[in-house]
């Protein structure tokens, strides 16, 4: 089978290997079977983006299955990014996705370990982390790259993936993130998205660690943004949201206008951010995480000037 | 040790409401040292019941009783001379007391008056904390003597996770980030390097997940 070298043949996947600064986006499924909900919300991505991520029982509230919504992406000509968390299956239904996936025609995947079941809508649930999000990259890997399933039983046709996983350069303890990249990106991890992004110096010294370990000649990393849609949201993902580090001056800056401009001010300053990506040294692309936004991702993607999207063959 | 919690007083009253006669069974293992299922509390917990019962006009034959240990047939045994009077006996010994009692008399029916927790120790006088999974493969000499099966919320092999935050879970600000303790252990002593290891797939077998476990001494079986 001709690949032309790629490891997946997804766009994404093209689009870095091209050298094109790449702009993923993102769509959470339904809290339901609204198939035309899904679909209201991931058209608005169409043209905008290089890929979509789908998320996995984001914040462990049930949705619909991230398999099935890609599934639904690909049928309507959208590229997915399917995500998948280690907390709710074992090495054999994660095995059994990933070929499930592929067979549905999903090329990118996420590998995350997931949000603990506590902050979900089931908190009495069991949860599984059999292996965690570091083993599900090498997992994902060795399927591919070599034919095997984890027990080394040979695969029928292996899966086609690009792989990718997360990196949250803001979590504790800071000084360790940049290893625990580096071990992502050892396990077979070839592209990386990162926590939303709001600390620009700490985010600078994160990727210039990353740069000087030379860990971004190996992956490509992908900026995460999400844009503020007001002050109060601000301070309550300061507040609440575990790992995220969002400095005062940026709750100032939102407070500072009148309310009915701080979605727009929140946006100016993702806006300053993806230009500033842009330019930085070792970051091969941006993720933005328009969350319930989606009808804001044109206009985002319009104003940081990042449109067309490259088309590669 | 195995820790236990008592049940709530409403439940163990739920459970023995049909009953008029009652015998309670403390150990002196590991309840007796967290407090919950020894001498002491079988005093307790047999007032407090005799008196619950006695203000809804239905007075509540208690008999106290405490056993060595209740994991050990030999102990066990000691009671077969009570056995078979009462409507209940209630067993204050962890999830391994009353299927012992249950599975040496038959005939009797056997309650339990605590949850069964967790293997760990006491902190500090009255907060006992979790130390120990029981996943029969001890991989503590990897994590400079702290595990992340059990501690981590995930289990982690390679942590911590992105919702580690200033030295705690992201389940809980109560609760310890164990992988941010390991971490700063290991860059203290200089060997960062331990954790740039990737570490094989764990084998569940040997946990709860294989099955219902077995320890099998060969020298000790007669």
């Amino acid at each position: 089978m001709s690949d032309n070298g790629y490891k997946s043949g997804s766009n994404l996947e093209k689009v870095l290997k091209a050298g094109h600064f790449a702009f993923t986006g993102e769509c959470g499924p339904p809290k339901g079977a609204n198939v035309e909900h899904l679909k209201e919300k991931m058209e608005h991505l169409r043209g905008m983006v290089d890929a979509i991520n789908v998320t996995d029982n984001q914040t462990a509230v049930v949705r619909m299955s991230s398999k099935a919504a890609s599934a639904l992406m690909v049928q309507a000509g959208l590229e997915p990014n399917f995500q998948m968390v280690c907390r709710d299956r074992n090495r054999i239904a994660i095995q059994s996705d990933i070929l499930g996936a592929c067979a549905l025609g999903i090329r990118n995947m996420l590998c995350l370990s997931g949000d603990h079941q506590q902050f979900g809508n089931h908190p009495q649930s069991k949860n599984v982390f059999d292996i965690d999000s570091i083993q599900l990259v090498a997992l994902a890997k060795k399927m591919r790259d070599e034919g095997k399933f984890q027990n080394d039983e040979e695969i029928d046709v292996p899966p086609r993936l690009f792989i990718g996983a997360a990196s949250n350069p803001f979590a504790d303890p800071v000084e360790f993130r940049v290893y625990r990249l580096a071990n992502k990106i050892d396990a077979g991890a070839e592209f990386i998205q990162t926590q939303c992004i709001y600390n620009m110096d700490r985010f600078r010294q994160f990727m210039k660690q990353a740069v000087d370990m030379g860990l971004t000649e190996k992956a490509y990393i992908l900026a995460g943004v999400t844009p503020m849609k007001s002050a109060g949201m601000a301070s309550y993902m300061s507040k609440f949201v575990p790992g995220m580090d969002v400095p005062d001056t940026l709750i100032k800056r939102l407070k500072g206008v009148d309310k009915k401009l701080q979605a727009e001010e929140g946006i100016k300053f993702a806006l300053e951010q993806i230009e500033e990506f842009k330019e930085m040294e070792g970051v091969a692309g941006v993720h933005l995480m328009a969350i319930e936004w989606e009808h804001k991702v044109p206009e985002i993607a319009e104003r940081a000037k990042v449109l067309p999207r490259p088309k590669v063959e | 040790m195995i820790i236990a919690d008592r049940k709530p007083l409403e439940e163990i009253l739920e459970m023995i409401k049909d009953c008029d006669n009652i015998m309670l069974v403390g150990c002196k293992g590991c309840v007796t040292v967290c407090n919950v299922g020894g001498l002491k509390e079988v005093e307790i917990l047999a007032s407090t019941l005799r008196i619950a019962r006695k203000k809804e006009g239905r007075p509540l034959q208690v008999e106290e009783h405490c056993l060595e240990r209740q994991c050990d047939p030999e102990y066990v045994e000691q009671l077969r001379d009570n056995y078979g009077k009462y409507d209940a006996v209630l067993s204050m010994a962890c999830g391994v007391g009353p299927q012992f009692l249950s599975e040496a008399y038959p005939e009797q029916r056997f309650f339990p008056t605590v949850n069964t927790r967790f293997m760990g120790g006491a902190v500090q006088h009255g907060i006992w904390e979790e130390r120990c999974a029981g996943c029969g493969t001890c991989v503590i000499h990897l994590y400079d003597g702290l595990c992340p099966i059990a501690r981590c919320s995930k289990s982690l092999q390679h942590g911590p996770c992105g919702g580690s935050t200033a030295g705690k879970c992201e389940i809980s600000k109560e609760v310890e980030c164990i992988w941010d303790t390991i971490v700063k252990k290991k860059m203290a002593q200089g060997r960062l390097e331990d954790l740039r290891v990737h570490r094989a797939f764990k084998d569940w077998r040997t946990a709860r997940d294989g099955g219902p476990r077995k320890s099998i001494r060969e020298e000790l079986v007669q």
